[in-house]
């Protein structure tokens, strides 16, 4: 299969024009990222060299660019199925912590499971409560045309309170901090590298990615769920049932949120923590648009955010430059992605030139 | 005559399509000239060219005999070029005089005063009963029309150029804008008028340039043409206006409409039925019923009263996938919003209704070779242009978009067609095409109810019509026991008085 097959699940030469636009985006980002490098007075050329170094430089580095790259692949596809269908997730943050919480909670409730049950047992937990959790705004709007924006924000603050609740009362280990009993060894997700955080979540990531395309691309399934999102009353009138889709877009979408949440408490955690996630639902979206809602471009764009935060980790420790500019780069990414027709523009321009 | 435009030789490809070949264009200073052709023939890329929008692989062009290069509209606007197009641009919470200065002044302070006497002088001039200060919202199509004219000659443009003006006026309204033409004309403005429409070329055009796929067919001076000329240039050979249609009985009913309310704020019903091997016409003007007609007949609305059945089966309440597995074959009216999906390819657009279904779809996997080869067949017996079934299906002209969905609809053997305007956008290579297809279907012992505002085509391809006013059906009978003035009457509201 040629690269250009992979990424033009449905147009090839449109998606080719988006990858230019993702790519020219992050460029213009880090250009920018550099002259305020300059500004501060420092060298833009040692900042990068010091990040790339962070986030690449040793096994052990990458293993920790990996282990954050991990989180942003299930929310970036959470949010990219959801957005296949022409809804926009900004659940996924409640729901991965629904999915974090209750694969711990199956995880010490089953314990008594044979050790190769108990991870799957687990980890199927988490899922299908983010499946619920992300399927209630779906319904909701396939039966009553709420907005799914309106609702998965407020079940955002719904999620990560109750999960909060639970983890500081009925199951609250001994001790000062808001966590569960660490789980049995048999439910821990294996370490790919030893002596670093990086679980088999990564594999369980890239099966979901391609799993993702799959269902989209090569299923009626899934080919239901884009016509929808493509043209609703076009897919209503060749037979397809809207309201289904909907549903079953936005419950498809809350289960892989969940995973994120799932492999970082079965992986990294070994236990659930009380607000642990520094936002891997909102990043998640941020991904997905970056990654052009494709599996992988998701995939691609959550390594790229994974890097730039381990990478600026020891920026901050080996330079006077900040952690936050890392933000910034970020946020400029997102904002010439998001503003598509600066970039369009300016490819245009060079085009006739 | 001085020349004002000279386009020479211009070339333009996209991928896989030559879009201008070698085009050479010439518009004299102060004439109506037509650029007719069907569509997709190069007519806009054309325009697009000279407007700086496109940039051409090969060619110059030349106004008022000096060479130039545009490189964008507003360089275009400088220029004396002014475009009105088909779809309005103005922003309709403003006013007709806000609307006309957008973006023009570069004053600090804008000086709406001033701006207002010289437009209400420009509308003066040329007659627009206008009033300036109304919000585009409260204005009629052809009103706004008239902005769009007013705007682009008080940016002072010499040269105007109409992209299908006609399209989306009433016949009231057309007769004001041939007017307004000849007036620029009168006024010394040099006015190019972007067609399909022969009648219309023939009505007002002085000169008349033919492209076709690409290239520059003929100009002809209108003395000495004719439509049937044209029509022959515009599409390579002789075009059928008239079709023999053959007598032929009629089978068994197939779809059959009892007590049937299609607009829910008037207590009228209908009755109809369509049998095998006949085509059914229903005539009127739009907004009289037809459309809740169609979504009803396919289950996209539901029924408040009355009974819909298919092949002597009720279908009033299933859905719509049950109904299409029942066999019919649909063309939506609205094709943009019900037939297609215009950023997936021509595969995935084939696929629609069918894509749960064996060969094309086997536990859930789609099976890509055989809707490869389907569609593939499709492209070519359809006669679809394109280079492959892997294209968007926007890049594709309405006329072959429109022949994607018939050969999805139609290539999985229905057993009843319904055809909402079929033909309405198109131009006459891709309308005599779809006739003789529905013709073929009515040959090949198929049902067909054709829900068509066009009283030609009704006419021409029916067995029997039936009238459609304010949800009420006005009469319902032989094609040969209308006479084409009654049909005008009914479809007005006006009962005819004669026999019953």
């Amino acid at each position: 299969m040629k690269f250009k097959d992979i990424i033009g699940g449905i147009s090839r030469s449109e998606s080719v024009k988006d990858v230019y636009i993702s790519l020219f985006s992050i460029l213009l980002a880090l250009i920018i990222g550099a002259f305020l490098i300059f500004l501060i007075g420092s060298s833009p050329l040692q900042a990068f060299t010091v990040m790339f170094d962070g986030a690449f430089g040793s096994v052990s580095n990458i293993a920790n660019t990996l282990t954050k790259t991990i989180p942003l692949i299930f929310t970036g596809l959470a949010v990219a199925v959801a957005f296949r269908c022409g809804l926009f997730n900004i659940g996924a943050e409640g729901q991965l912590y629904l999915g974090a919480f209750f694969s711990v909670l199956t995880a010490l409730k089953f314990s008594f499971l044979p050790a190769f049950i108990l991870l799957p047992v687990a980890i199927l937990g988490g899922i299908i409560s983010g499946m619920i959790w992300g399927g209630i705004p779906g319904f909701l709007k396939a039966q009553f045309g709420t907005h799914e924006v309106v609702v998965t924000v407020m079940m955002n603050y719904i999620g990560i309170n109750i999960t909060s609740y639970l983890v500081n009362y009925p199951f609250k280990a001994e001790g000062w901090v808001a966590q569960t009993d660490i789980i049995p060894t048999a439910a821990i997700l294996p370490k790919l590298i030893p002596k670093t955080q990086l679980s088999a979540g990564l594999i369980v990531a890239v099966i979901a990615a391609l799993a993702v395309y799959f269902l989209l691309w090569k299923t009626d399934i899934g080919y239901e769920i884009r016509a929808v999102g493509e043209n609703p009353t076009t897919a209503e009138s060749g037979g397809i049932n809207i309201k289904k889709n909907i549903s079953l877009a936005m419950a498809i979408s809350g289960g892989l949120a969940a995973l994120a949440g799932v492999t970082q408490s079965l992986g990294v955690y070994e236990r659930f923590i009380d607000g642990f996630s520094p936002g891997y639902g909102f990043t998640g979206i941020a991904v997905a648009v970056l990654g052009r809602n494709h599996p992988l471009g998701v995939i691609l764009t959550a390594l790229l955010f994974g890097a730039l935060e381990t990478g600026a980790l020891k920026m901050d420790r080996v330079t006077e430059i900040s952690n936050d500019l890392v933000i910034v780069i970020q946020g400029l990414v997102i904002l010439f992605v998001a503003a598509p027709e600066i970039i369009r523009s300016i490819l245009k321009r060079r085009e006739s030139q | 005559m001085p020349l004002a435009i000279e386009m020479k030789k211009i070339t333009k490809k996209f991928p896989g399509v030559m879009a201008n070949d070698k085009v050479n264009f010439n518009v004299e200073k102060g004439e109506i000239h037509s650029l007719l052709g069907e569509n997709g023939a190069g007519k806009t890329t054309l325009m697009n060219v000279l407007f700086g929008l496109y940039k051409p692989e090969d060619g110059e062009i030349f106004l008022e005999g000096e060479k130039v290069n545009i490189k964008s509209p507003k360089q275009a606007l400088e220029k004396g070029l002014g475009m009105v197009h088909q779809h309005f641009m103005l922003v309709n919470r403003m006013t007709v005089l806000e609307n006309i200065i957008l973006g023009m002044s570069n004053e600090l302070a804008l000086n709406k005063k001033e701006h207002k006497r010289s437009i209400n002088e420009l509308a003066e001039k040329y007659d627009f009963a206008i009033n300036i200060d109304e919000k585009i919202e409260n204005l009629s199509v052809g009103m706004k029309q008239r902005v769009e004219i007013l705007k682009t000659l008080y940016r002072g443009a010499e040269i105007i150029i109409f992209d299908e003006p006609t399209a989306v006026l009433t016949p009231g309204e057309v007769e004001e804008l041939y007017n307004i033409l000849n007036m620029l004309r009168e006024q010394g403005k040099t006015v190019i008028f972007i067609t399909h429409k022969l009648n219309e070329t023939m009505e007002i055009a002085d000169r008349i340039t033919v492209l076709r796929n690409g290239k520059k067919v003929s100009t002809e001076k209108k003395e000495n043409t004719n439509t049937n000329k044209l029509a022959q240039l515009m599409v390579g050979r002789e075009v059928d206006f008239e079709v023999d249609i053959k007598e032929k009985d009629p089978g068994n009913e197939i779809l059959k409409i009892k007590n049937l309310e299609l607009l829910s704020d008037r207590s009228e019903t209908i009755d109809l039925s369509v049998h095998q091997g006949e085509i059914v016409g229903v005539a009127g003007v739009e907004g009289n019923g037809q459309l809740e007609l169609e979504e009803m007949i396919m289950g996209l609305k539901k029924v408040e009263t009355g009974h819909i059945s298919l092949s002597n089966k009720e279908i009033t309440n299933t859905s719509t996938k049950e109904r299409k597995k029942m066999r019919i074959a649909y063309i939506p009216s609205d094709r943009h919003n019900r037939a297609v999906f215009k950023n997936f390819t021509i595969k995935e657009n084939i696929l629609l209704g069918y894509h749960y279904k064996s060969p094309f779809c086997k536990n859930h996997i789609i099976q890509e070779e055989k809707l490869r080869e389907h569609s593939e067949k499709i492209i070519s017996d359809y006669n679809v242009k394109t280079p492959n079934s892997g294209q968007l299906l926007k890049n594709l002209s309405g006329g072959n978009q429109q022949k994607v969905v018939l050969g999805r609809e139609v290539s999985q053997k229905p057993e009843f067609v319904l055809a909402a305007q079929p033909t309405r956008g198109l131009d006459i290579g891709a309308i005599e095409y779809i006739h003789n297809l529905l013709l073929d279907l009515r040959e090949d012992n198929k049902g067909i109810l054709l829900i068509s505002a066009d009283l030609n085509e009704v006419i021409k391809l029916s067995d029997r019509i039936a009238v459609l006013y304010e949800g009420k059906i006005m009469a319902f009978k032989d094609k040969k026991n209308f006479t084409r003035n009654e049909i005008g009457m009914l479809m007005a509201g006006e009962m005819v008085e004669n026999e019953v």
